[in-house]
């Protein structure tokens, strides 16, 4: 009988200061609702977090939340509740979960760091650069909270991004400002927005070089370490903390490829993951990857946060190319580029398409992609049915078998 | 046919379903098989199936070489040495019989397939149905249950079919409401039966492009044949189906393990 191997790998030291910037990041807001001592404002992933910073906000992410809500696997639970408000199941799972943890009172915040909720906004602020859900995620908040609402508007499937575009986000941007100081109290400090931009820049100087660690072979570490490890990118954004959790990741890394650390043990086959992670999988996901001897080495989802683009000198403008040449808000030819470009960088065998029901931005295999990709790098695909938060769109063993004979298959060419 | 001094190769399919057992000489004969149902004790039906199996090759169970265990169930065969997916095993067994480039159609239990193999035999390509069971066996026992048809009636009366009545849905529960509905308009069975088989055929063909020749593989193949004649007259193309449809996985499974045991002989050596 064949069992499946129990897995024992090297541990990333940094894991430990990972794990106390999450915690200060929440303890920190936690104290400044109870103290009123600072304004707390909600912001969507890709938002306009260094404004927000530059501003005095403490800034909180509601889809780091909803993560969290996933990954404890307490999302499926909670989504039915906010289905019952008319939030239909096939729209976004960070958005229902969440809801549905706010109505429940539940979250995973009082299991991790024994903190009873997640921080009441002062303010909500979405960009769309992500999808239409966020905007409704947070207008419902600030219909149920009474809470100021303000966002940028992305323009979507966008090839070639022209200074028409950049112009109007720049804008955008920049328009919040009254609106933010009326919620703030205080007056716009360029200086101090500078600064947050320039954090966030050199963080992703940062993020980048540790993600590309991943094109050594064997790999140092996977995407499924990658996901946990982004976690300062996401929440600690424009902030020194962020930046030097980084410079203490990297060099680990690259010790790690010169120790000839590898994240599989005998790394066989190397992946490419495009599209969400299922968050309440990712242990027996990596672990079933580790057994098959496969490395998923790059993705789409952790790339989401390199924003090298910013640019301290040109703080408005340079957040808006920033947040503009995403891969989410790109046309078709230009995804299929930015994966034939990580082919060529990160050496992989195939690509393992998630497709994920309730977030159709991040599934891109809904239009042919998978099979042009395949037919034009020559490289093998497989997609997998699931979802981000909702394990009820998740089928295990279907998933676990697709999974095994795409390795199977690997390993016959 | 075999004799008990004969080494042999054995294939274990436990099927979301059924459980299959194909016993090859070291020729690839097939000798000995045998299907029976899944259950809840997989490692005990795969015993009872490997005994009915080695009782028809007559060969003892000491003169197995090696095992190869596949399907659902394949983590659950202790005398298994080596577990494949039923992916790569319906692959290889469906080469054995059809050594060319082909498109695979298998409807399984609770799974359909559809594997692309080139001309060498090695995998291009494989899609798996979506976690619904929509157009699988699973969707003709329920209608069957819902019908008050015995399972193995279906086909006969398929072919009964003088005006097929089509139904749309893909979800199975709406499914048997749209039967219902067509029996209270007075719709004749054999015709909603008829609808039943190309409502799994839709299912099926929606999955994939069908390239190169097509072969049919699988439980609801073996059982209702209709379905493959089906099949030709919808795609207007010749269908190729192996002697024992539902065995293919099997089979692939004691091809494996025949590969296995020689690697093992050669490293030995």
């Amino acid at each position: 009988m064949t069992e499946e191997k129990k897995v024992t790998r090297k541990k990333i030291e940094a894991t430990e200061v990972c794990k106390k910037i999450m915690a200060d990041h929440f303890y920190e807001m936690d104290e400044a609702v109870r103290t009123r001592s600072k304004k707390i404002a909600w912001c969507t992933s890709v938002g306009p977090a260094e404004l927000l910073r530059g501003m005095g906000f403490l800034v909180y992410f509601p889809e780091n939340h909803g993560a969290m809500l996933g990954a404890t696997r307490m999302a499926t639970d909670l989504i039915p509740y906010a289905n019952a408000l008319g939030y239909s199941p096939d729209i976004c799972s960070y958005l229902t979960c969440d809801i549905g943890s706010y109505l429940q009172k539940k979250t995973p915040l009082k299991m991790a760091y024994n903190i009873e909720s997640v921080p009441r906004p002062d303010v909500l602020v979405y960009n769309t650069n992500q999808c239409r859900d966020v905007q409704d995620w947070f207008a419902w908040y600030s219909r149920e909270l009474n809470v100021p609402l303000v966002g940028v508007h992305t323009h979507r499937d966008i090839g070639d991004i022209g200074p028409t575009q950049i112009k109007d986000i720049a804008v955008q941007i920049e328009d919040l400002v009254p609106q933010l100081e009326q919620v703030s109290g205080g007056k716009f400090d360029m200086d101090r927005f500078k600064e947050a931009v320039g954090y966030s820049r050199r963080t992703s100087e940062l993020w980048r070089a540790c993600l590309e660690t991943a094109a050594a072979v064997p790999s140092p570490w996977t995407f499924f370490d990658a996901t946990i490890h982004m976690g300062p990118a996401v929440v600690a954004r424009g902030t020194r903390e962020g930046m030097e959790y980084y410079e203490l990741l990297l060099p680990e890394l690259e010790q790690r490829i010169r120790d000839g650390v590898a994240a599989v043990e005998g790394e066989r086959h190397r992946l490419y993951w495009e599209g969400m992670p299922i968050w309440g999988k990712l242990r027996p996901l990596s672990e079933q990857f580790y057994s098959l001897k496969a490395c998923v080495v790059a993705s789409t989802y952790c790339n989401s946060w390199i924003f090298d683009q910013l640019d301290p000198a040109k703080p408005f403008e340079s957040m808006a190319v920033a947040y503009t040449e995403l891969f989410i808000v790109r046309d078709e030819p230009f995804k299929e580029k930015y994966i034939a470009d990580c082919l060529e960088k990160f050496k992989f065998d195939g690509i393992v398409f998630h497709d994920a029901k309730t977030c159709p931005n991040n599934s891109n295999n809904r239009y042919g992609m998978p099979e042009r990709i395949a037919k034009n790098l020559g490289i093998p695909v497989l997609t997998i049915n699931g979802d981000l938060c909702d394990l009820r769109c998740y089928s295990e063993e279907q998933a676990k078998t697709n999974i095994e004979a795409f390795i199977e298959q690997l390993e016959e060419t | 046919m075999s004799n008990d001094t004969d080494e042999v190769f054995v294939g274990v399919d436990v099927g979301a379903s059924r459980t299959k057992v194909a016993i090859l000489d070291a020729a690839a004969n097939l000798i000995g098989y045998d299907v029976r149902k899944s259950g809840t004790d997989f490692a005990g039906t795969a015993d009872l199936c490997m005994e009915a199996s080695l009782d028809m090759a007559a060969v003892s169970r000491n003169k197995i070489q090696y095992c190869v265990s596949t399907g659902y169930g394949r983590k659950n065969v202790a005398f298994s040495r080596e577990t494949k997916t039923e992916i790569s095993c319906h692959a290889r067994g469906c080469y054995h019989y059809f050594p060319m480039a082909m498109t695979i159609i298998d409807i399984g239990g609770q799974d359909n397939k559809v594997i692309k193999l080139d001309d060498q035999g090695r995998r291009i390509n494989f899609k798996m149905n979506r976690k619904c069971a929509a157009g699988t066996g699973a969707f003709l026992e329920e209608m069957s249950a819902r019908l008050d048809i015995p399972l193995e009636e279906m086909d006969a009366l398929a072919r009964q079919s003088t005006e097929m009545v089509e139904l749309g849905s893909y979800c199975t529960v709406f499914s048997g409401t749209e039967v219902l509905e067509k029996i209270r308009q007075g719709k004749k069975v054999p015709d909603i039966v008829k609808g039943l088989f190309f409502s799994v055929i839709k299912r099926v063909l929606e999955m994939d492009s069908l390239t190169d020749r097509v072969a049919m593989t699988g439980g609801v193949v073996e059982h209702n044949p209709y379905l493959v004649d089906m099949v030709r007259e919808i795609t207007s193309r010749d269908i190729l189906v192996p002697e024992h449809p539902q065995l293919t996985g099997a089979v692939g499974a004691a091809l494996f393990a025949r590969e296995a045991a020689a690697a093992e002989m050669i490293r030995d050596e």
